[in-house]
């Protein structure tokens, strides 16, 4: 298979105006992987699925990525005047990445043997803007697995046919899969606490009743 | 009753040819050799629960060999592995179904108290939070013998049951409940999340 520097040329040039780019993996794993925007992504998907070189016909895997908000602290060399002489000096800057959610597809070739080759999407924002465009119309096996993110991750994906909360009950209003959830206090019976369990089961503890005086009697003797 | 029955006396009486027995003994015996569990399996304790059933175990050497396709016809629900909170309803509905005297074991850690995925949105923290339980089995998932032994510990139970008096069985007193509310489907968890009159947990004093 060519090398996913070529699969992005030859998707620009198959798909006019998609913005693709290529996101490394600096783990172990080292699969490199492309964002695709949201305006072009059934187009790309079609392509990729299409190719005659590529034909990436199977869809393996669908998965939702949560990434929060976050601030980097980076120590950035400034020239500044300091006492009438300019000096270099090392100032924390503070950037801010606003958090948002991903959805990660696996496509493989069944007819040539080859693959994976990872598309991911993201979300404008972990709120509202948590809309991605669906790739079910390209891949029927995304079904499942797109409506599992939208249970777990809270992502709708625009053009499902069929998007519903797939595991959790439909009343069920969470997003259990996103990092910042909390679930319900039902640590009220713990009987071997540990860590974080040990603090939650301690809410529900009783305080212990008075002592009566006689455990004082004893220690005067 | 068979206290009342002077046990020198019955057994003179059955060397003589005379079996003597009371209405308890006998309505006891007769319950507990036809312990008819209700057919449902949750997770992977359903497959030791299976194999129990099947013939290397025989779980008919003690009348409990017909499973019930029907709530109706089942005494004996025996919870058999992860009751997640999709399912706890169900699980309910179907207990409330059954006509009394009923029998409930939670067969492994899962349905005993989550077990594994105890800390997890999905799962429900021990059936015994919505219906009474009878005979707990710990295990991951339990052997065959160690539902026998909780079989046999049923029978046991069911042979110490009276029929009148004070300490008469919980399914003759009519004002013990033989049904318990569905929990409903809520925003964030079932609700109520578990029935107070049920769900009793010990409670842990510290200072």
């Amino acid at each position: 298979m060519e090398s996913l520097e070529e699969i992005k040329a030859r998707i620009e040039g198959a798909v006019p105006g998609a913005a693709i780019s290529i996101i490394p993996n600096p783990g172990p794993a080292n699969q490199p992987s492309l964002l695709i925007d949201h305006e072009h992504a059934p187009g790309v998907a079609r392509f990729l699925r299409d190719d005659p070189a590529l034909r990436l016909d199977h869809c393996s895997n669908v998965t939702g990525v949560d990434w929060l908000d976050r601030t980097v602290t980076a120590k950035v060399k400034v020239k500044k005047i300091v006492e009438g002489e300019e000096k270099e000096v090392e100032e924390a800057r503070e950037e801010f990445f606003p958090g948002y959610l991903e959805s990660v597809y696996h496509l493989f070739s069944m007819a040539l043997k080859h693959g994976p080759v990872v598309i991911r999407m993201r979300t404008a924002s972990r709120g509202e803007g948590a809309r991605l465009p669906s790739l079910t119309p390209v891949y029927r096996s995304a079904e499942f697995q797109e409506r599992e993110i939208f249970d777990l991750y809270g992502i709708r994906f625009d053009g499902h046919p069929d998007l519903r909360r797939i595991l959790m009950w439909d009343e069920f209003e969470d997003y259990p899969m996103r990092k910042d959830y909390r679930e319900p206090d039902d640590y009220e019976y713990e009987p071997t606490p540990h860590d974080d369990v040990l603090e939650k089961a301690k809410q529900h503890y009783r305080a212990r009743p008075p002592l009566d005086g006689a455990e004082n009697l004893t220690s005067q003797q | 009753m068979s206290e009342s029955i002077d046990e020198g006396l019955k057994n003179e009486l059955q060397k003589q040819g005379i079996w003597v027995t009371s209405t308890q003994e006998l309505y006891n015996w007769g319950r507990r050799n036809s312990i008819w569990p209700l057919q449902f399996g949750l997770a992977c304790c359903a497959i030791e629960m299976i194999a129990t059933a099947a013939s290397r175990y025989d779980l008919a050497r003690f009348g409990g060999e017909v499973f019930r396709p029907s709530p109706r016809q089942a005494d004996l629900m025996i919870v058999a592995g992860t009751v997640t909170k999709k399912m706890a309803p169900q699980i309910v509905r179907l207990y409330n179904q059954m006509p009394d005297p009923k029998y409930v074991i939670s067969m492994g850690a899962c349905a005993i108290s989550g077990g594994p995925f105890k800390q997890g949105y999905n799962v429900l923290k021990g059936i015994d939070r919505y219906i009474p339980v009878d005979v707990y089995i710990p295990g991951c998932p339990p052997r065959p013998e160690a539902l026998l032994h909780a079989f046999m510990e049923l029978q046991r139970k069911i042979d110490g049951q009276k029929l009148t008096g004070e300490n008469k069985a919980e399914h003759l007193n009519r004002a013990q409940p033989s049904e318990f509310p569905v929990p409903a489907f809520g925003a964030h968890d079932l609700e109520p999340p578990a029935n107070p009159e049920v769900f009793r947990p010990p409670q842990i004093e510290r200072v």
